[in-house]
Formats: structure tokens, sequence, C-alpha cells
């Protein structure tokens, strides 16, 4: 009987990963999206093979200097390459903003199957807790925590799993409440499965889904928010290069050299890019033909 | 019954293609049929077959990304699959109009009933508002929606399914069309509210000498609605002729199948006959006629070449190339018996 | 139930949420590792200086007590005093509010502005050139931050292209006001606009599909009268709700913004707290973001509720 009620679940998943092999290469937003992002992350790891100077390395005599065979892309106010800077920085950050979301989506999605699966008095007591935390704006949650804990890595993790998590909860909470309907589901109930069973074998895999593609627009928004609070002095501290503390250190120097603040930014930019081009893909891939 | 002079409405050989991922559907394949002044022809065929996909195209209101790819729509003398498309859209409401199936969703939720019957007046005519309005108030009287002051300010959430489908009557009618197109307009209602709207588009009908074709799966609506019949397969009409003619003597396997598979409550048969097997794929549809893999007298010259509608006496037509088969089976098992 | 009664009602959903803030609120001072008073104080503390902040926060009390005293003190509208310039936070806050409420409302407006065209764009001629364009505008949009979006428009508007705008201040004057929060409110409504450009052009996507434009159609009546009476007038409700359920998203994005700019809001008050370690203000600033979030998720609430009729009152 267990076995009967696991078959349908099991094959829907496959079907959906078959699809998926097959078409990924012809699907254009998720390649230039994987290129894109692949490029970025391979030089933030290869950082000490594709920079010549140390990010943190000064050079007094030489500072604002602009772009030359020593230095691609020149130096900042303290003489520090700016090339390295950027693929440093985007070591730190990108490993961060990966990273940021991993427990809002791990607490997110437990918290939302189960109010999504059990509904009643846990459903009301998340979503109560849902609009708490929404009230808050996100930057200004992050911006006093990170003042209440101190500047840093650390606080960034806590931020950002503080008010993270909600979108989650949120999207898998709906999928939940329409999966739980399926037939499958019926079959399992009656098959005596355990409820944590059917929760994580067989509703979640099909609406994982839909909480990846949302992780990905979500580590830009985490990403954003690391750099902000870079800008403001409350996120990675120097000297770890970070691209927000770069932008507030050109800030003073727009005038004269205002690539200082723009590069990296447009690095921000370009991961955001490459993120929403891969979580387009995705969802068109999804998308059964 | 003779056919009227000119007719208003002149399909020919009608295509439409629908360009997907996986191949072109064609959707509509060569239909052929004329309507004339004051006619009620029907349109029948099983889901799918381009019943809906034809009317759309007359209309110029095909959804993306379908589109007319040959044949004529003649509407009085000017073919609308060429005609630009402002005159199109000129041709609207005036002088043809559309019903729909699905009232709920054919209106629009956030606009009350009595504001979205006196727009095309208003906008389309260019009526004063309240003279557009005076005319919705006169519209919803005349298809018989009960309080039509208080009723013209409701949502259509607020009506029921009939109210609703009367609205959308209200709607077509209210540029004064000279022929109003139905697609399965009664399809998603009740029977008992089903025949009162089949009862007031005939009333309508004769009040305001309209045409109509009427788009169904349901031949009981065909029987009780239409003079003239066209029935439709995998996109293209296999036979035509009034609906008298058809019923008692069907020139098409097809058409006799269909007939064949009505519960006849007069003659109450142990076995239901369905056609076996299913339409075919409109991608790739079969060399010869379409209709071959599923028909009981098929032949191996059926299996080749295109069938086009032939006209046979009269006004009727078929595209069975062995169209006296169907006529032989009825004379020895009579399909209809109480009509 | 009528529409007043759906007002009340969700007036009286709106206050557990308020109390759930300030709990939070609360809750900060004791995240901080170690004394709160003494972190606080830091390099200036005290022995003397210390104690006043025990009494004054009542940290000897229990957690409980402690809390009653702070929604008291709430309710009568004493939100502390500043640390720093040892004045009323309450006043504080009200001098420093004009700017931040002018930045959201002209950032929400232009917002909406921008997003409402484009989206239309878009959707006309789904997947055509115009559209590709549009899609791909938020994809590089979500990507800016805002504050670096406002060094940009500095480095374009404010120093280079004519020097229109000032490069930061609040001016003086009606006119003034209005010249200096142009860039900045700019910046918030390129930050905010690709969200809802996108969910608008998936949802007029989703319209234009609808039976109920057919009809419109089928009635002969203008395009253009299609798109803005039947299409954008349904897809314009779920964009309302979107910009409601992105609201703190605005309210945040005008915080870093005041910081590029210079605008004396609340926002540039509170970063200024944090670095002159002021708690109170701190706090203080954060439970009034947090009521000004719940009280404009309110009002999207009802402007939704009078866009959209089969909303059921109950």
């Amino acid at each position: 009987m267990a076995s009967a009620a696991l078959e349908p679940a099991t094959s829907l998943v496959e079907d959906r990963g078959r699809g998926f092999a097959g078409r990924w290469y012809r699907t254009p937003s998720f390649v230039a999206g994987l290129l894109i992002l692949g490029t970025l992350i391979g030089l933030a790891l290869a950082a000490p093979l594709v920079t010549r100077y140390s990010p943190t390395a000064q050079d007094l005599h030489h500072t604002l200097s602009g772009s030359s065979s020593q230095h691609w892309l020149g130096t900042d106010q303290l003489g520090r390459d700016v090339w390295s800077r950027l693929v440093y920085a985007g070591r730190v950050d990108l490993k961060v903003g990966f990273l940021a979301v991993l427990l809002p989506f791990l607490i997110g999605t437990t918290l939302g199957s189960l109010a999504g699966y059990y509904g009643g008095k846990l459903d009301m007591l998340i979503a109560y807790l849902v609009n708490v935390v929404v009230a808050f704006p996100f930057y200004v949650l992050i911006i006093a925590m990170s003042f209440v804990l101190g500047p840093g890595e650390r606080s960034i993790y806590i931020a950002i799993t503080f008010v993270g998590w909600v979108s989650y909860t949120r999207i898998i909470r709906a999928e939940i409440l329409v999966a739980k309907r399926r037939e499958y589901v019926e079959a399992a109930k009656v098959a005596g499965l355990r409820d944590s069973r059917i929760i994580v074998r067989h509703l979640l895999p099909n609406v994982i889904m839909q909480a990846v593609i949302f992780a990905m627009s979500d580590i830009i928004l985490s990403l954003a928010a690391i750099v902000t609070l870079g800008y403001l002095g409350l996120g990675i501290q120097p000297p770890t290069p970070d691209w927000g503390d770069m932008i507030a250190g050109g800030q003073n120097f727009i005038t004269t050299k205002w690539q200082l603040s723009v590069f990296p930014g447009l690095c921000v930019v370009l991961t955001g890019l490459g993120l929403s081009l891969l979580a387009d893909g995705v969802n068109d891939l999804m998308r059964p033909e | 019954m003779s056919e009227p002079a000119a007719p208003l409405l002149e399909v020919r050989d009608l295509q439409v293609r629908i360009p997907l991922s996986r191949g072109t559907v064609r959707a509509v394949d060569g239909a052929s049929f004329t309507v004339g002044v004051g006619g009620a022809m029907g349109l029948v065929g099983e889901s799918g077959c381009g019943k809906s996909m034809t009317l759309r195209a007359v209309m110029g209101l095909l959804p993306r990304p379908a589109e007319i790819t040959g044949g004529q729509v003649l509407f009085a003398g000017e073919d609308l699959a060429t005609a630009r498309a402002s005159r199109i859209r000129e041709l609207r409401g005036r002088g043809i109009a559309m019903i729909f199936q699905e009232p709920m969703t054919a209106l629009n939720p956030v606009m009350k009933v009595g504001a979205q019957i006196a727009e095309g007046p208003y906008a389309h005519l260019g009526y004063g508002r309240r003279k557009a309005r005076e005319r919705a108030i006169e519209l919803m009287q005349l298809v018989g929606i009960p309080d039509p002051v208080r009723r013209s300010q409701s949502y259509p959430h607020e009506l029921s399914g009939g109210m609703r489908q009367r609205v959308m009557i209200a709607i077509a009618l209210s540029c004064e069309p000279q022929l109003i197109l139905c697609d399965e307009p009664t399809t998603a209602l009740d029977v008992t509210i089903q025949d009162q709207i089949l009862k007031l588009l005939l009333r309508l009908r004769e009040e305001l000498g309209m045409s109509i074709v009427f788009v169904t799966h349901d031949l009981a609506v065909i029987a009780q609605t239409c003079q003239t019949l066209a029935v439709m397969y995998a996109g293209e009409v296999v036979e035509a002729g009034t609906v008298h003619e058809v019923f008692h003597q069907p020139r098409h396997p097809y058409t006799l199948g269909l007939l064949r598979s009505v519960p006849d409550p007069v003659d109450v048969r142990d076995v239901l006959d369905s056609i076996p097997g299913s339409p075919p794929d409109l991608v790739a549809p079969p060399p010869g006629c379409r209709f071959a893999p599923r028909c009981p007298f098929a032949e191996d010259d059926c299996l080749e070449g295109r069938k086009p509608l032939l006209p046979l006496e009269g006004d009727r037509a078929s595209a069975c190339i062995h169209p006296d088969r169907a006529a032989e089976s009825v004379r020895e098992q009579p399909v209809i018996t109480g009509v | 139930m009528d529409r007043l009664s759906y007002i009340a009602s969700r007036l009286l959903q709106v206050i557990p949420v308020i109390f759930g803030c300030t709990l939070v609120c609360f809750f900060m001072l004791h995240l901080v590792p170690g004394d709160p008073a003494r972190t606080m104080l830091g390099v200036h503390a005290t022995p003397q200086g210390v104690a006043r902040l025990h009494r004054e926060w009542g940290l000897d009390q229990p957690l409980w007590r402690q809390y009653l005293d702070y929604l008291n003190r709430l309710v009568h509208g004493d939100l502390g005093t500043s640390l720093f310039y040892n004045l009323d936070v309450a006043q504080l806050i009200k001098d420093h509010l004009p700017p931040t409420l002018w930045l959201l409302f002209l950032s929400a407006l232009m917002s909406v502005l921008i997003a409402i065209p484009l989206a239309m764009l878009a959707a006309s001629k789904p997947d055509g050139a115009r559209d590709q364009v549009v899609r791909v505008v938020p994809m590089i949009g979500l990507g800016m931050p805002a504050f670096w979006t406002g060094i940009i428009l500095l480095i374009l508007f404010a120093l280079n292209l004519g020097r229109v705008f000032p490069v930061g201040g609040y001016g003086h004057g009606f006119t003034g006001h209005v010249r200096s929060m142009i860039l900045p409110s700019l910046t918030v409504a390129l930050f905010i606009s690709p969200i809802l450009i996108r969910s608008l052009r998936a949802s007029l996507l989703e319209v234009l599909q609808a039976d109920y434009v057919t009809t419109a159609r089928a009635k002969g009546i203008p395009e253009r009268r299609v798109m803005i009476k039947h299409a954008l007038r349904n897809g314009v409700i779920s964009m309302v709700t979107v910009l409601g359920l992105n609201i703190a998203y605005l309210v945040g994005g005008t915080l870093v913004v005041e910081q590029v700019f210079a605008l004396p809001g609340i926002g540039q008050l509170m970063l200024a707290a944090i670095f002159q370690r002021d708690f109170t203000v701190v706090q203080a600033i954060a439970l009034v973001f947090a009521i000004l979030v719940v009280l404009i998720n309110l009002l999207t609430d009802i402007v939704h509720a009078m866009l959209d009729p089969r909303v059921r009152f109950d």
C-alpha cells in the first residue's frame, strides 16, 4: 500500500527533472544568467590568480591614478589597486550574500510548511509573526540590529535571518495550501504515512522550486543590503574590502575620479542581472511546454 | 426553403493557424459557409474542431498567436480577412456582435453592468452620456432583466448566471448589429435558464431581423434555434445544409455519428453509440479525409488527397466522397424519430 | 458589512501588530551583549552615567515590568530623551518628519508614474522589442542599491548636466524644498519601480487574455479605451497590492537616500544616532518607521477595497 502511495509523487518530481535536463541549454535567459554568474564567481574564487596586488596594499606615491598596464583600473585615494579591491571585495560580498539567505530559506520553508499544512492556530500565529516582522522596513531593522549587535559579518547574518525568513514562509505556505489538496497527498494520508514524511517526501519536492527561484532574487536583495551596510560603515569592516565601503570611500572624489564609486556598484548590478536572468530561466524551464 | 438573394456573411475556405513551439496547429483548415440576412445558422462540432476559432476569426478577435492565413470572410461583400484593423473595429458592434460562453469572465468585474451595456453606444456610436444610459436601460428591458434601473448599478458578481448572460446579450445588441455570433452562449447555464435564453434569442431575432450564427456542440440547441447548419470536424466544415435535411438525411459519416450519439428520449436505446477513436492532432493531420481513421465506411480513396466541401443538390454540401453511405445507413436505421 | 465597518475592523487588526512592533523595539535593547547601559555609553561610561541609565530605563526591574513601563510611556507620547542631544526624542522626531514624509509621498507617486506607462508599453505587444527592453529594466534595476543610484544621479544631474538640482540638503521655502526633493524621490522611485513594473506587466498580460477584454474589443470601442478602462483598471488593483507589500521597502529606501542627499529626515536622524550611540533615538525611530509602514499598508488596503468591488467586507 505504502509503495503505491509513493509512486505518483516520485514520478511527478522525476518528470520535471527530465524536462529540465533536456532543455536548459536552449533557454537563453538561463544560459546568459549562468554565464554572467559563472564569470563573476569564477573571478572571485580565483582572486589570487587574477590580481597582482593585495587589496589592502597602499602606495601613497601613486594615489588616484588612471588605468595603466600596472593597475588595470587605476588606484584609489590610498594608492590601492582598484581592480584587486573589486575582486577581493566581490569574494567577500558574494560569499556573504549567498550564505546569508541560507538560514532564512531553511527557517522560512519550515515555518511555511507547518503553517500551510496544519493551518488553524499555528497558521494564525505564524501569520501574526509575519505581519509584525514585515512592518519593519528591511533596512531599518538591519541597521538597528547592526547597531545593537555591533557591526561586522556575524550581525549581518543574524539581521538578515531575522527579517528574511518571511518571504519564504509566505511562498511555501501558499504552495502547500494548494498542493495538499492533490490526490497523492490524500493517498499518502490514507496509506498511514506520518505527517512529517508526507511534508518532506511528497509535498516539499514539488513546491520547493518556487522558493529556490525566490532565493535567487533574495540573494540580490541581501547583497544590496550588505553593500548598503558597508556604505554606511555598519557592515563588513575595513580593512576587509567591500563594495559598499569602496563606494563610500570614493564619494569624496566623484568630481575627479567618479569610477571609484561607480565601478563597485556596477559589480553589484551585474551580479543582480545574472541572478535575475538565471531565475527567469529557471522559471521558464519550470513551465511545461 | 430557398437561400436569400445576397448572403450577409460568406466564409470561403478560411484558414487559421496557431504557431506553437511544437509545430503549427491548423486550427481551421478550410471552413466555408454562408449566412443569409435574417438567417440562423448553427455551427456544430466537438471541442477543438475549430468552431470557436472560426467565429473569432470573423470578428478579428483571434487570441495571440493565432492568425488568419488564408481564405475570405465576406461580410456584405467586404473581405474582413484582409481589411484594415480600423475598418474591422468599425464593424464590430455595429455590423457584427458576439456573445461569449462564460458570462462571469466575459464581463468586466469592476464596472457596473449598466455602464458596460452603455459603453458601446457611448464610445462607439458617439451617444452622449445620458442617451447612452437610457439606451442601456431600454436594452435591459428588451432582454428581460427585471427592475433595470436598479440593476444597472450592479456589478457582474452580484448577478445570477442567467442575468449575466442577458447582460451579454444586451451588450451585443447595443449598437444594433446585423449579425450576432454566439459562442456556446448557453453551455455554462442551467437547463431551465438555457431554454429561457434560447427563446429570448429567437424572439429578438424575429423582432429585430438580425442574423445569428450559433456555435455549439449540442445538437438539441441547433434543432431548436437554427434554420441552416454547418458541421465542423478537425478544422474543416464537412457538411452543410438546412437543419431539417441534415438531421434527417446526413450526408457525412461524422454527422451520422454525431446524430447517433445523442440520447433519444423517445426511442430509448440500450447502448449509447459514440464514435470510436479521437480527433486527429491538428499539427500534423492525416492525409486524405481527416475523419477516415474513425469512419466505418472508409475506403482506400478516402485516405489520399484533401477532401474539400463539395456542393450537392440545392444548398447541400458535403466533404465526403461517398455521401450516400451515410444516407443509406440512415434509411436502414433512422436517427430522428420524433422531429 | 459596509465600507466604514471594514475600515474599522482593519484598524482593529492593526493594533496587535503595532503591539508586536513595540515588543520588538523593546527587546532590541536587551539583545545587546553585556550591560546595555555600559555598552551604549561606551567610551563615555562613568559610574554615574551608567547608574542614571539604569534608573531611567528601569533595568533593575523585572522584564515584564520594564515592558509595561515602556508601553505606558509610549501611550503618553514619551519616546524618551536623547542620550546625545539631551532633548525630548518625540520632539526631535516631529522636527525631522516632514522631509521623510514628503520623500515617501513623492517617491510613491513617481514610481507609479514610471511603472504604469512602461508596463502598458510592454504588455501591449508581448515578446516584442519594447517588451524585451522593459523586461530587462527590472533585472538591472533590482540589483542597483538605492544609495548607488542616488550617487549616479548626483553625478549626472547635480554635478554635470547643467547642475540643475542641488547636491543635497533641504532647500529653503516651498520651491526650494521641492527642487531638493526631486533627485532623492527619483532615486527611491527607481529603486522601487522594478518590482512594480514586473508585477503590473504580469497582471496586465493576464488581464489582456481575459474574456472581458475580448468582449470590450468586440464592442468596437477604441483600443486605447480598452487598455485604460478595462485592462489597466483591473491590472492596477494587483499593483496596489504589490505596492502595499513593498511599502516597507519604499520606506527603507528613503532611509539610505536621505543619507546620500543629506536630507534632514528621520532616516538621517537615525543614522546619526547610530554613530552617536544614541540608543533611545534609534529605538524610537525604528518604532516610528514600523508604525508608518503599518499605517500606509492599511491605507493601501483601503484603496484596494475601494478599487475592487468584489472585495467582500467580512
